[in-house]
């Protein structure tokens, strides 16, 4: 086994104990916290898969942002968790027949790492060969973000747009019933 | 065999988790952080498929030829930016359900529900 599927298959262990610990837990402010470690050690990962530009932007946003505006939310709602009795059993069971059903879907997917795999030799390989000469950056990724695909990044700035507006118009909301009351 | 879809199966485990968290916890707060969990191990999947072995992050460089494909870290890239959005979102009906409720439980919010139906 080489340097890399040790490194690959440690932090996805760690990622997936990370997770049960996570279930387990009781306290708002733990599980928060440790929903970050979660989203720290996928960064790790993005890096060992050469999605070092993902990795970043997993760090910066999903680790950093997500966690503030959860403990931001954990600070206005109380970090107590009311324990309430639920049945375990079906969720259980419904989680074990859509994994099965998932796992054997998987079966039919080509290898981890297989350079003839379909995603591999339709657009990449034109991106990878022609990006130099047609944008003239050498990060693929940016060029294909901001030149190739650019109207999906303004789609994302309309979605990022459209969920401060809703943000907006529920918090701004509250604190005038606030004033009224 | 197993060095082959290890990355495909630890993401399934993890979906199921957060999948778990989402429909079995009755606090909205960890329902959404089920919900980010479900969602991270989706980006796993994504970029477990762009690998290449071998091959070094899509920046060009003279030294070598053989890339990992650029496109689903595009794509996760968007992905992730959206998930933060949805968050955000999520968390100020949250809030929003706090201030009506004075609680964030499921189960709690349900019974108060009840209550103003039979009166």
């Amino acid at each position: 086994m080489d340097i890399e599927t040790i490194v690959n298959f440690s932090l996805l262990t760690m990622l997936a104990l990370t997770v049960v610990v996570l279930i387990r837990m009781k306290s708002l402010l733990a599980i928060v916290l440790s929903s970050g470690v979660y989203s720290f050690l996928s960064a790790g990962l993005f890096v060992a898969m050469d999605a070092v530009d993902v990795a970043f932007t997993e760090a910066a946003v999903g680790a950093g942002i997500t966690t503030v505006l959860l403990l931001a939310a954990i600070s206005i709602t109380g970090r107590r968790q009311t324990v309430s009795k639920h049945k375990r059993f079906l969720p259980l069971a419904v989680i074990t027949i859509t994994g099965a059903a998932l796992i054997y879907g998987t079966l039919d997917m080509p290898p981890y790492g297989d350079p003839m795999a379909p995603i591999h030799t339709h657009v990449a390989p034109h991106y990878l060969t022609q990006s130099s000469e047609e944008i003239g950056i050498p990060n693929v990724v940016t060029s294909v973000l901001a030149s190739y695909r650019g109207y999906d990044t303004l789609g994302e700035v309309a979605v990022i747009f459209t969920a401060a507006v809703g943000v907006l118009l529920l918090l701004g909301r509250t604190a005038k019933k606030g004033e009224h009351k | 065999m197993i060095a082959d879809y290890f990355n495909y199966w630890v993401v399934i485990v993890l979906m199921m988790m957060g999948f778990y968290i989402v429909i079995s916890d009755s606090n909205l707060i960890k329902k959404i952080i089920g919900l980010n969990i479900f969602q991270t191990s989706v980006f796993i999947l994504f970029i477990s498929m762009s690998k290449v072995k071998g091959g070094t992050a899509p920046i060009l460089i003279a030294e070598t030829d053989l890339y990992s494909n650029p496109l689903p870290h595009v794509l996760i890239l968007t992905a992730i930016v959206v998930s933060v959005s949805t968050t955000a979102l999520g968390l100020a009906i949250i809030a929003r359900i706090h201030r009506a409720y004075d609680t964030v439980d499921e189960t709690a919010i349900h019974e108060q529900d009840d209550l103003q139906d039979d009166n």
